[in-house]
């Protein structure tokens, strides 16, 4: 169908619903996987693609990013005899799944592939730790590093943790107020059969927990896992060809940075993140506004990242996340749940794309949660959001997912339920 | 020239082709701080870069530059992940808002410059220390000294200086 004469062909805005995630799919969330990255990633793309109901041979485009260790998108084609037109494997880690679906939509809009898979495969507690111990502590500092690790300013907690001290200055937000995200998140991965942190914590468990370096306690930062996990990205005319309700894309922003690279914290207030530039762009191509979205699914590499980016994005005002994300908004049952897998704090941690295969399947209305299944093969939600219960949002119509790599960098993408 | 040292355990490198560090650390082993002056817009900038962040102009000047400032945010590292750094923790890294170039070119710019709490001589500070230290505390640069042509800047407590009288610190 042609577009209708007054639309801005040139503004990414006209992409709005094109494009669909018609397939997600993981491997178990362990420490230990006994096999290598390459498994890891064949299993996961091999699981998403089935649950599009399409055949590998359906697949001619493959993006992939690694930060430590993954493997190679031909790698996995290979072992799964797919022929690529087009790859891509880039460096990156919290801001990559969101910008790679990106560039996914413009790679099908282009005409250069027609179906694109996107993974992530690590073993990130067996193999390359992303906190930053082993062999990455016994490398020789040089370049930028000299500015950074020469201080012992070296893991993600530790380069990132000035930034939430400084916002509980600024604002007196509250160690307790940013426990209450992993809190929140316990209660979700409870519902979660998948998820590797399965028992409930409290707010008291997490500020009793050992300090790794202040703000942060052990319990304010994610589990790492191995696992791999992997989408499927197609137009929304061949998603109506695929088994499940498609994930209907609004919108993207890729990869968007503060005017000046954030490790060195030069420019803007240091608690203000990526997001707070990034919102200018999501909102308007998404043509939605945070007022709309019912489910988030937050970065929480930390539980004030979660907090971080939720401010920065406009769900909250500046200054008030602390708030935002203890008085119960962001729980089952709440006005606007995140993180409904339990999120990188307790499910595993796939660097971002675990978070994206959770907005797609409540978009659907089918969380794999304990609910009975009926005769149509579906889930029966009950909606009770008790412990070992649904985890299934009532009605979800729009998703947002945050991305973040470094406080300086964001990616964020908003799905609708498609018909 | 190239330059291979050790410090607290770790090896630095620093080769032939990263002219902007091998300088900057060049004037740190001389114990006096420099930074780079745009030459077409005038402003300073950390840490060293090839090209100027808000201009973007190619070249700039070595330009000393007075080491005193107010803690920004900080961070007390209790969990060391260097296996040397284990034996100093708690560790403080600080960043220090430097005096100079507060608030410009716009009102939430600033040199912000990292560096670890450290004792007048550069090693890194004792636990009673590490309790006095807070945002907003009044800092004076320090070096470490590691190999000729490499010193590390670090940040101790200036006890010249009119302190605030409770530095904010993490709530216990």
């Amino acid at each position: 169908m042609p577009l209708p004469a007054d639309v801005d062909t040139t503004s990414p805005k006209y992409l709005r619903d094109k494009y669909a995630i018609v397939g997600v799919g993981e491997t178990t969330y362990t420490r230990g996987s006994g096999i290598t990255t390459r498994a890891l990633g064949s299993w996961a793309v091999r699981n998403a693609i089935a649950d599009a109901g399409l055949k590998p041979s359906d697949i001619d485009g493959m993006l992939s990013y690694q930060s430590g260790d993954s493997t190679f998108g031909p790698f996995i084609a290979g072992d799964l005899g797919i022929r690529l037109n087009f790859y891509m494997d880039v460096f990156g880690g919290g801001s990559s799944t969101e910008a790679l679906c990106g560039m996914a939509i413009g790679l099908i809009e282009a005409g250069m592939c027609k179906t694109v898979v996107i993974f992530r495969a690590m073993n990130g507690f067996s193999q390359v730790r992303i906190g930053g111990t082993g062999a990455r502590a016994a490398a020789p500092v040089l370049g930028d590093m000299l500015h950074n690790r020469a201080y012992g300013w070296q893991s993600a907690g530790q380069m990132f943790s000035l930034t939430f001290m400084r916002h509980m200055h600024d604002y007196g937000t509250t160690p307790a107020q940013v426990a209450a995200v992993k809190a929140i998140h316990s209660e979700h991965a409870g519902n979660n059969p998948k998820a590797y942190y399965k028992d409930r914590v409290t707010v008291e468990d997490v500020l009793n927990s050992r300090i790794i370096c202040k703000p942060l306690h052990l319990l304010d930062c994610c589990v790492e896992t191995d696992n791999g996990t992997a989408i499927v990205i197609t137009s929304a005319d061949r998603a109506k060809d695929c088994r499940h309700t498609p994930a209907l894309i609004r919108g993207v922003v890729g990869r968007c940075n503060k005017p000046r690279m954030d490790m060195h914290y030069q420019h803007g207030p240091i608690s203000t993140v990526a997001g707070h530039y990034g919102k200018d762009i999501l909102w308007p191509n998404a043509g939605v506004g945070p007022e709309d979205v019912d489910i988030t699914g937050s970065y929480d590499a930390f539980t004030f990242t979660t907090m971080l980016q939720l401010e920065d994005y406009g769900f909250c005002k500046k200054g008030e996340g602390g708030h935002y994300v203890s008085d119960g908004t962001m729980r089952l049952g709440g006005r606007r749940p995140n993180n409904t897998s339990g999120g990188h704090l307790c499910e595993g941690y796939t660097h971002g794309v675990n978070m994206v295969v959770e907005n797609v399947r409540q978009l659907r209305h089918d969380v794999d949660d304990s609910c009975p299944i009926g005769p149509d093969g579906k889930r029966q939600h009950t909606y009770d959001y008790r412990p070992g219960g649904c985890r299934q949002v009532k009605n979800v119509e729009v998703s947002a997912n945050l991305g973040w790599a470094m406080p300086g960098t964001g990616s964020a993408m908003v799905m609708r339920r498609g018909a | 020239m190239a330059i291979s040292a050790t410090y607290l355990g770790m090896p630095l490198e620093i080769n032939d082709l990263d002219v902007e560090n091998l300088e900057y650390f060049k004037h740190c082993a001389a114990h006096d701080f420099h930074l780079q002056r745009c030459d077409a817009c005038g402003l300073l900038r950390y840490p060293p870069t090839t090209g100027c962040p808000f201009c973007a102009h190619a070249k700039s000047t070595w330009t000393r530059v007075e080491g005193k400032g107010a803690v920004h945010s900080y961070s007390e590292v209790h969990h060391a992940i260097q296996q040397s750094f284990r034996q100093h923790t708690p560790y403080l890294i600080l960043l220090v808002d430097l005096d100079t170039q507060k608030g410009k070119p716009t009102e939430h710019q600033a040199l912000r410059v990292v560096g670890n709490l450290a004792t007048p001589d550069g090693k890194l500070a004792p636990p009673d220390m590490v309790k006095r230290v807070g945002i907003g505390s009044r800092m004076r640069m320090v070096f470490a000294d590691v190999a000729p042509g490499l010193s590390i800047p670090h940040w101790t407590i200036d006890e010249t200086a009119q302190q605030p009288a409770n530095p904010w610190r993490y709530p216990e």
